[in-house]
């Protein structure tokens, strides 16, 4: 198994290949390649697991703070409102 | 068959929150994105007669406001990219070996309970979250959110921050190693 963990990918390209499928698109060599990786080192299979979890954590975040209570102070909005009335003036 | 109308007298009662939401997501300094905001307005009233009424207006102002972001972002990775990116990458030297490229045992991957904790309910891993988000490059983080925030396509990705596709793979995957080495760091 060692043997034929170091010709077919180390870590590092495992989990290079791990992110661009994750997101992108594999060849079917790579497929396989990562998985007789996958099936041998317990490390990456972790890391798999992780990475994938982390973004999902990400989306969540970034989708759930559209929502959340950022508001900006109303002088600003007050100001802001004035000046867009200004420039309608203008014209 | 033009449903939609501006009426920019109503924009910052109507929008302002949220396109200040959308922008300190994507921008994590107040006062930049305040004055995005700004901007953002100031642009759609000079192009109001090129409004087609075909989107809604909200949809039209947040168009408007993520170009203006995109070019925060360009010039943002392309000022010291060098340096920030050289120590982000400084940071992951040691995680594989040299010569056959597995885990440095002291860099490798192990449980620490991610898959437990849901950043919506755990507020303090979030925080945690948004810090090592914070930490990486500013071309990184910027290749990072277009893909994960608003799912743009890696195509539009290379184009609007001119790299190249093989430059998009290394920087999503250096991203992603440096971003969980840092929540196993900070959060076991």
């Amino acid at each position: 198994m060692e043997a034929l963990k170091k010709i077919t990918h180390n870590c590092k390209k495992a989990t290079f290949l791990i992110e661009k499928k994750l997101i992108g698109r594999i060849t079917l060599r790579e497929h396989i390649e990562l998985r007789i990786h996958l099936f041998g080192c317990g490390v990456c299979r972790i890391y798999q697991k992780q990475t994938i979890k982390i973004s999902e954590m990400v989306r969540q975040l970034f989708h759930s703070s559209v929502n959340r209570d950022t508001k900006l102070d109303d002088n600003f909005k007050k100001d802001l409102q004035e000046r867009i009335e200004e420039e309608l003036n203008k014209n | 068959m033009n449903n939609n109308l501006l009426d920019p007298h109503q924009w910052v009662n109507a929008h302002a929150d949220y396109l200040y939401a959308y922008t300190i997501t994507r921008i994590s300094d107040e006062e930049q994105a305040k004055d995005l905001v700004q901007e953002t307005f100031l642009a759609a009233l000079e192009k109001v007669n090129s409004f087609e009424g075909k989107s809604s207006e909200r949809t039209w102002l947040t168009a408007i406001l993520r170009n203006k972001i995109i070019d925060v972002y360009r010039k943002k990775s392309s000022g010291l990219v060098n340096i920030d990116v050289s120590k982000a990458e400084q940071e992951q030297a040691d995680f594989f070996e040299p010569d056959d490229g597995h885990w440095n045992s002291e860099y490798a991957p192990k449980e620490f309970g991610i898959d437990n904790y849901d950043p919506i309910v755990n507020k303090e891993f979030n925080q945690i979250l948004l810090k090592c988000m914070q930490k990486l490059p500013a071309l990184w983080m910027s290749v990072f959110t277009m893909k994960h925030m608003d799912d743009e396509t890696t195509d539009v990705i290379c184009a609007e921050l001119k790299v190249t596709p093989s430059n998009f793979w290394v920087i999503i995957h250096r991203t992603k190693l440096n971003l969980r080495a840092c929540l196993q760091k900070n959060w076991i």
